[in-house]
């Protein structure tokens, strides 16, 4: 009887909170390693806690613009070397904590410190010093002038956190955003509830739930059932015309900044050769790719560089499928009998069935592939550290991620003073026109000396329940913004 | 004698298939036709083509020669270890040799046999090879077993008694003895041990870690089949159909070999 009851009461708050609809449930693909954004760069982390459990001095809109989040306003002083954030007063952190400019300093100079682990490093090591002039100031002086700073600290991996909490960061993380961490069982899902003490408009949800699914036919049949009220990325993209004509369902199509590419190691055996790369992308017939593994969803593109970006340039055009002129390439860099290479692939779809289809488009010129399906794991370790591959389908999903070609440690080993010397001339540039110059010009020489196949732009295919508002329409960077997200009555 | 027929019939029909795939498919399987895919049966693509647009009949009767390859050849690396150890310790029972090779076999038994096989293909890197010597692994002790219980029970026998006194050494009794005297009980272990290879391919090719791409094999079939089953089921429902179709066939043969070879049923009439 005492059981009944208790179903009873169990059954009735469901059913009531139901009714009011603030609970959300959200499907991901990867459960995320652990939760600290600063630590690592698992794009699983952001996916769970940035703009909820974390804010940093600035943050990306929904739009992809800059916006301020917990720096109030700024000032840049004139030869562009410093800048004065006044920070938001009566901050605090989820543990009570007040939020003061002791923090900021803390957390940026973990950041660039030495034995720092964090994923982004590189884009901070202009930072010279931060000072905390007064709790609500800080100052961060350049070792020399970055246009992009203020873009950088509005990354995840720039996020403010308490000293005290360093040590419990992973597991409990504790951060100013709306929403805190509530519980995580491990394997199956994380649970966040809104912060009362929120600085700004708290969030509409009282709980957010973000359940790991993944396997994609079990995440098809999650939504159906309304285990899940939402997938931001649905992993099978061939199933989004079902659940377009399904009235309870919307699909949301917009555009990431994942640029999917044939990651090429630049110094591996016959693909150093550079008209090896060429015919290679010669032989790539991006459509085909587009339609086959993403069932139409993607744009193609020419440059690893994202098509919403102002700054793009469309390089399609430059590689168009041509098998006839690839095989001609390969002929004249010695390979006419063609070659055998490795194709490494990561478990997401656009991996593994683009690369059998990229491996049959090769095949027709020559160039014969040793396919091996990877885990994430296994693939980190052989292809990303280990750089033993020849071939690897990837989405790079960072946010203006050009700067890796400049980078010749960095698993595809291109090695181009050029475009290093393009890169460190942009660093210092503040205009926004000299920056698109550079940048572009980056984009025309990566695309020119083949460095890798560019393919696609990875779509953001997600499905939401038609009655949930709010959700990011578009990826400007790894997140699932909840702020502003509700159910419609 | 019925089913002996009827599994021979199943089974003899995806060997032909497998057989034929080797000079003539009526598609090239490794050739991809995106702006064809997923189209259903029709008089050009009998089975319908995939998400790649390859066709679907093409690839069954490919994967055809891949399961019964692997099956094949696993079942014949049990045999040729197993039968050979199960001889050795029934020749000699009781000895430390015999325990050896036993306890050894039950240590390998005491773990599910796909377990081992998932075990082996993860470490040394999937492919059909490994998947091969996998399935194989786990087929040994299953013949070492039913060798020496079989060699043991004739070791008693008259006529090997009458060997020994003819001054016949233990190996050459069981290999001209013993072993004539018990093929029937491994070609009916074989058989069924064959239909179980398939299972066991099919699953290890489900999972990722049998024939890699562009090999088809049926197990991937299926499990790349899953997400598209409920606007394009034949691509999960042919695959699927072959798998059950020929370990149908193979159990029933094995079942009709052993009514034929087995005195015993023969006698109580079956």
């Amino acid at each position: 009887m005492k059981t009944l009851t208790f179903t009873a009461a169990m059954m009735l708050g469901a059913s009531v909170a139901a009714a009011q609809q603030t609970e959300l449930t959200l499907g991901l693909q990867l459960e995320p390693p652990h939760l600290d954004p600063t630590g690592a760069a698992a794009a699983a982390i952001d996916e769970v806690v940035y703009a909820n459990v974390y804010e940093g001095l600035t943050r990306f809109a929904a739009d992809g613009s800059v916006r301020p989040a917990l720096a109030e306003s700024w000032d840049i002083s004139d030869d562009g070397m410093s800048y004065t954030f006044r920070l938001r007063s009566g901050v605090t952190f989820h543990d009570g904590a007040e939020f003061t400019a002791e923090d900021v300093k803390f957390s940026l100079e973990r950041t660039t410190a030495e034995d720092s682990t964090n994923a982004q490093k590189a884009l901070f090591e202009g930072i010279e010093s931060v000072n905390a002039i007064d709790d609500t100031t800080v100052e961060i002086t350049l070792t020399e002038p970055d246009g992009a700073l203020l873009f950088n600290l509005a990354w995840g991996d720039a996020v403010i956190i308490d000293e005290s909490d360093v040590e419990t960061l992973k597991q409990a993380p504790v951060g100013t955003g709306p929403f805190k961490f509530s519980n995580w069982v491990q394997g199956d899902s994380i649970e966040l509830v809104a912060n009362d003490a929120y600085w700004g408009e708290p969030a509409k949800l009282t709980k957010a739930t973000f359940k790991f699914i993944s396997d994609p036919t079990a995440a098809f049949a999650a939504l159906m059932a309304g285990d899940v009220d939402a997938f931001p990325v649905f992993p099978a993209p061939e199933n989004l015309p079902q659940f377009d004509a399904d009235p309870r369902f919307n699909v949301i199509v917009g555009s990431t900044e994942g640029e999917t590419i044939l990651s090429t190691n630049n110094q591996n055996g016959p693909l150093a050769d550079k008209r090896v790369r060429q015919a290679i992308a010669h032989a790539i017939d991006r459509q085909a790719i587009i339609d086959g593994a993403m069932f139409g969803y993607g744009t193609p593109i020419g440059t690893h560089f994202a098509p919403h970006n102002p700054a793009y340039v469309d390089l399609t055009g430059l590689t168009p499928h041509d098998p006839e002129k690839a095989k001609a390439l390969l002929a004249e860099a010695g390979f006419a009998d063609g070659f055998t290479t490795t194709l490494k692939l990561p478990p997401p779809s656009y991996a593994r069935r683009g690369g059998e289809i990229i491996a049959a488009q090769l095949r027709n010129v020559g160039i014969q592939t040793e396919i091996s399906n990877l885990e994430w794991a296994q693939w980190l370790e052989q292809v990303f550290r280990g750089k033993d591959f020849g071939l690897t389908i990837v989405s790079h999903t960072e946010p203006m991620d050009i700067g890796i070609y400049a980078r010749p440690d960095y698993y595809f080993q291109y090695d181009d003073p050029v475009v290093r010397a393009m890169m460190s001339g942009l660093a210092s540039m503040s205009v926004p026109e000299d920056r698109t110059a550079v940048l572009q010009a980056v984009q025309r020489r990566i695309s020119e000396e083949y460095v890798n196949g560019y393919l696609f732009q990875l779509a953001k295919t997600g499905v939401a329940d038609v009655r949930i508002k709010g959700l990011w329409e578009n990826s400007p960077t790894q997140a699932n913004d909840l702020t502003e997200v509700y159910w419609e009555e | 004698m019925r089913s002996l027929v009827i599994g021979g019939l199943l089974a003899g029909t995806f060997l032909f298939a497998a057989l034929l795939s080797f000079v003539w498919t009526p598609f090239d399987v490794t050739e991809l036709d995106i702006a064809a895919r997923l189209q259903k049966s029709s008089m050009e693509h009998w089975f319908g083509t995939d998400h790649f647009g390859r066709d679907l009949f093409s690839m069954i009767m490919v994967g055809a020669r891949i399961s019964l390859a692997v099956a094949l050849v696993a079942v014949g690396i049990g045999m040729g270890l197993g039968v050979p150890l199960g001889l050795l310790a029934a020749s000699r029972s009781g000895s430390l040799l015999d325990e050896l090779i036993m306890r050894s076999n039950d240590l390998i038994f005491a773990f599910p046999s796909l377990l081992i096989a998932i075990l082996i293909t993860a470490v040394f890197g999937p492919s059909a090879l490994n998947a091969i010597i996998a399935i194989g692994i786990f087929n040994i002790p299953v013949f070492a077993r039913l060798t020496r219980g079989g060699a043991l029970s004739l070791w008693t026998r008259d006529f090997i008694l009458a060997a020994r006194v003819a001054g016949k050494g233990p190996l050459r009794i069981s290999v001209e003895h013993i072993l004539p005297n018990i093929t029937n009980l491994l070609i009916v272990q074989g058989t069924i041990q064959f239909s179980l290879g398939i299972l066991a391919e099919a699953g290890l090719s489900y999972v990722g870690l049998g024939a890699q791409p562009p090999t088809p094999s049926w197990g991937r079939m299926l499990a790349e089949s899953q997400t598209m089953i409920s606007f394009a089921p034949h691509l999960a429902l042919y695959p699927g159909i072959a798998i059950i179709l020929t370990v149908l066939g193979l159990n029933l043969m094995g079942d009709g070999l052993r009514d034929i070879t087995d005195p015993r049923i023969r006698r109580t009439g079956r």
